[in-house]
């Protein structure tokens, strides 16, 4: 953990209705940085609403978002330009789209996919460019060989590696992420969670998760928070959320978990 | 032969101000994009609605017109465009480039160094050239709004990767006053070195897409490309079999059924002005910035 003494993002009280239904209350946390977050809670409880909320993805009614840039202390992502919000985006932060076809360009290769965001920041080597894809590919586990070939003829778990290369690259400070291992089967689960473990933890890097399975939380996630119909009812210590749950959704929640 | 009950130019005078008007914006923001509302022409959308209208928005009495198409004044295109002119407008015209002030092109650029004075107005397909890669127009007009062009690279990163070198041979992209990337419109990328710095101002004029951009005289125009794979232009190993010119943009036709084959200027009055005086220099390429 650093020892910086300002959060890397700071939310206070977002909300955001979609006309008379309250999607998201008054949700407020502070992420520190290299600290993983886990957002829980079944479907249409808000938390992708939260997440699109907090990656300035789309405009919350109330409330604040405040990141810690590099440069300039604690800002308000939303008194930002777009320019500045889109630059942050594609530099400091990283998005992992549930459905990796969201996240990457099918039809183009998998190294250009990884060298969008460098040639987007001015990088104009080719040399360079295939040498960082590489290196990014082999970190996520995809055969460099298969540098030249589109995602369309990857796997679903190497699509979503794939993707979380492309967003690693510029080494962000903070990846949002959504449901990143739903709809992989559960091996190719396991390897996808270790990698993500791995990558956080040698890249400092801060993350929020949305997922509805607490297997992920437990296994990536030091905090968490359990949201129920738009409300965060339950937050704190990812273990001592799962195996001590105060609210009655969270008791729920847990005690609705198969076991094998 | 001017048709009396055609008003000049076929268009009327409140939609030649309206694509002037898109015009003069064109000019005052290099390389950006005007939308305007193009007009039903009495030629199919693919054969150049676009460029006429810019051309019949510019064209006064006192102009020489030449018309060309693929570098040739006498094929299909350039020669129904031509006789439309002559007829709706009784301006005389022209197939030298040195003596028309005002040249409508399709896919190519004079081999004829341009003077001040006169314009080129281009007749552009597709406009965008961001298209095939982002095929959604909000999000193009924000990525031109934000300067944000890595797309555009991402588009040459495939070549490279795919044929180990930049196979986009034609509509080869550009940056305009080192601001906005532009569609050149179907030209062979030999021509992109003629854009730049250009004492002609460049107009170009999109019928179905409803778009006119320009390049104002002396503006600077930049092919992209990677610094270890740089922009190069086409080069042939032959010279044009009829005027032995090495320095224009060549077509091969094929003369017989057994394979036979000759390289020609694709720019006929260039060709046929060295024929006549041999002498005439190859134009200097200039390097670009």
């Amino acid at each position: 953990m650093s020892t910086s003494t300002l959060p890397l993002l700071r939310v206070r009280g977002i909300g955001k209705r979609y006309g008379e239904r309250v999607a998201l209350h008054d949700a407020s946390f502070d992420l520190w940085p290299g600290e993983v977050l886990a957002v829980v809670g079944e479907s249409g409880s808000g938390k992708t609403t939260l997440l699109n909320a907090v990656a300035a993805r789309s405009q919350p009614d109330e409330g604040s978002v405040q990141f810690h840039t590099r440069t300039g202390g604690l800002q308000e992502v939303f008194a930002m330009s777009e320019a500045e919000q889109r630059l942050l985006a594609r530099t400091d932060w990283g998005f992992v789209h549930q459905n990796a076809a969201d996240g990457l360009r099918m039809d183009v290769s998998a190294g250009a996919n990884v060298g969008e965001r460098l040639m987007g920041l001015g990088e104009r080597h080719y040399g360079r460019l295939r040498a960082t894809a590489s290196e990014w590919l082999q970190r996520v586990e995809i055969d460099p060989q298969r540098i030249d070939d589109a995602p369309r003829t990857f796997s679903g778990g190497m699509r979503q590696r794939l993707q979380i290369a492309r967003n690693l690259v510029t080494r962000p400070r903070l990846v949002f992420m959504d449901e990143p291992t739903s709809g992989l089967d559960v091996s190719v689960q396991a390897r996808l969670l270790d990698l993500l473990r791995q990558l956080t933890r040698q890249m400092q890097l801060a993350a929020i998760v949305v997922t509805h399975d607490l297997a992920v939380a437990r296994l990536l996630a030091h905090r968490m928070m359990v949201m129920q119909k738009g409300r965060v009812v339950e937050a704190g210590l990812t273990d001592q959320l799962l195996d001590d749950p105060q609210h009655p959704y969270t008791q729920l929640l847990v005690s609705s978990v198969l076991q094998p | 032969m001017t048709d009396v009950n055609i008003n000049f130019a076929y268009l009327d005078e409140r939609t030649k101000r309206m694509i002037r008007r898109a015009i003069l914006k064109a000019v005052a923001i290099p390389g950006y994009q005007v939308p305007f509302g193009s007009r039903e022409m009495p030629l199919p959308y693919g054969w150049g609605t676009g460029g006429i209208q810019v051309t019949a928005a510019v064209i006064g009495p006192k102009d020489v017109l030449k018309v060309i198409d693929q570098g040739s004044d006498d094929t299909v295109n350039a020669v129904n465009i031509r006789r439309f002119f002559e007829r709706t407008t009784g301006v005389v015209t022209t197939t030298r480039t040195r003596q028309a002030t005002l040249i409508q092109t399709r896919h190519r650029i004079p081999e004829a160094p341009l003077a001040e004075g006169q314009v080129l107005v281009y007749q552009v397909p597709v406009p965008e050239p961001m298209q095939r890669l982002e095929p959604r127009e909000t999000v193009t007009r924000t990525l031109h709004g934000l300067a944000e062009y890595g797309l555009m690279h991402v588009k040459l990163y495939e070549d490279i990767a795919r044929y180990g070198h930049i196979a986009t041979t034609y509509d080869y992209p550009v940056l305009v006053n080192g601001r906005y990337v532009m569609s050149p419109s179907p030209i062979p990328k030999f021509d992109n070195p003629k854009m730049h710095m250009n004492p002609a101002l460049q107009l170009f004029g999109a019928g179905r897409e409803k778009r006119i951009y320009a390049v104002p005289p002396y503006t600077a125009v930049e092919s992209l490309g990677f610094e270890d794979h740089p922009f190069e232009v086409q080069r042939w190993d032959a010279a044009c079999a009829l005027c032995g010119a090495t320095h224009s943009f060549l077509d091969e036709v094929i003369t017989d059924d057994s394979g036979t084959r000759m390289h020609v200027c694709s720019d006929s009055d260039y060709c046929q002005s060295r024929q006549q005086s041999p002498a005439t220099p190859a134009p200097q390429l200039e390097e670009v910035a």
